[in-house]
């Protein structure tokens, strides 16, 4: 299961969906927005996701790794829209029976969503510019302006 | 010649100064696309730090392209 946010994500929420009798094990990961990025002051964050084909990858991601790592459930939602520092960016939550499927399935899915599913990250800065991240002329006009 | 609509997201899309047009090109893959819209988009990223879609379905640069296609051009991706 996955899904993409335009609202505030609560771990504490998705955690209690993913409680099941068989589970003896449950890890997750957040992602927060943090204040600095490749050696800029960072003020906050937008996220835009081309939505229809974010699922549709998310969903092969998701598969993946309970195909790899056999576990019971995995869910991962990623936000969209403007955040502030602080905020939670993306929650991954996997149950499985043992801690070793939920550790992996967890690491998988977070990497494979950070490189394949159709989400972009536009960070604006303190000096006042922004940049879109991974973008090679908007890091160096960026690092230019600082 | 190709009728092709494509799509431009994030990036390319502010570079655009517009998210889609409809484009009359000889291009027979998605690659070849990606090239002529060069202009619009103004990428200097390497094309494997880029991704493509053809009518909502994750494709690769020399995937062929058909009149009536939606291209859809990803820049590089930074999720999490």
């Amino acid at each position: 299961m996955i899904s993409i946010s335009s609202t505030t994500i609560n771990p504490d929420q998705l955690r209690d969906a993913l409680v099941d009798p068989r589970a003896g094990a449950y890890c997750s990961f957040e992602g927060w927005v943090r204040n600095r990025n490749e050696g800029h002051d960072v003020l906050s964050l937008e996220y835009e996701a081309y939505e229809p084909l974010a699922i549709t990858e998310g969903k092969k991601v998701i598969a993946e790794a309970l195909q790899k790592f056999p576990g019971l459930h995995a869910q991962c939602v990623h936000r969209v829209g403007k955040l502030e520092i602080g905020e939670c960016a993306v929650w991954v939550g996997v149950t499985s029976a043992h801690r070793d499927e939920a550790f992996q399935a967890c690491r998988y899915i977070i990497d494979e969503v950070k490189h394949r599913l159709p989400i972009w990250k536009k960070e604006y800065y303190v000096n006042g510019d922004s940049g879109w991240v991974n973008c090679e002329r908007c890091q160096s006009h960026a690092q230019s302006a600082d | 010649m190709k009728t092709l609509t494509v799509r431009y997201f994030a990036v390319f899309r502010e570079r655009a100064g517009l998210a889609e047009e409809v484009l009359e090109l000889e291009a027979s893959t998605a690659a070849e696309v990606f090239a002529a819209t060069r202009h619009r988009h103004g990428s200097e990223e390497p094309l494997g730090h880029c991704k493509v879609a053809i009518n909502d379905e994750m494709a690769s640069w020399d995937s062929p392209v058909a009149d009536g296609d939606i291209i859809l051009l990803f820049p590089p991706v930074a999720g999490g």
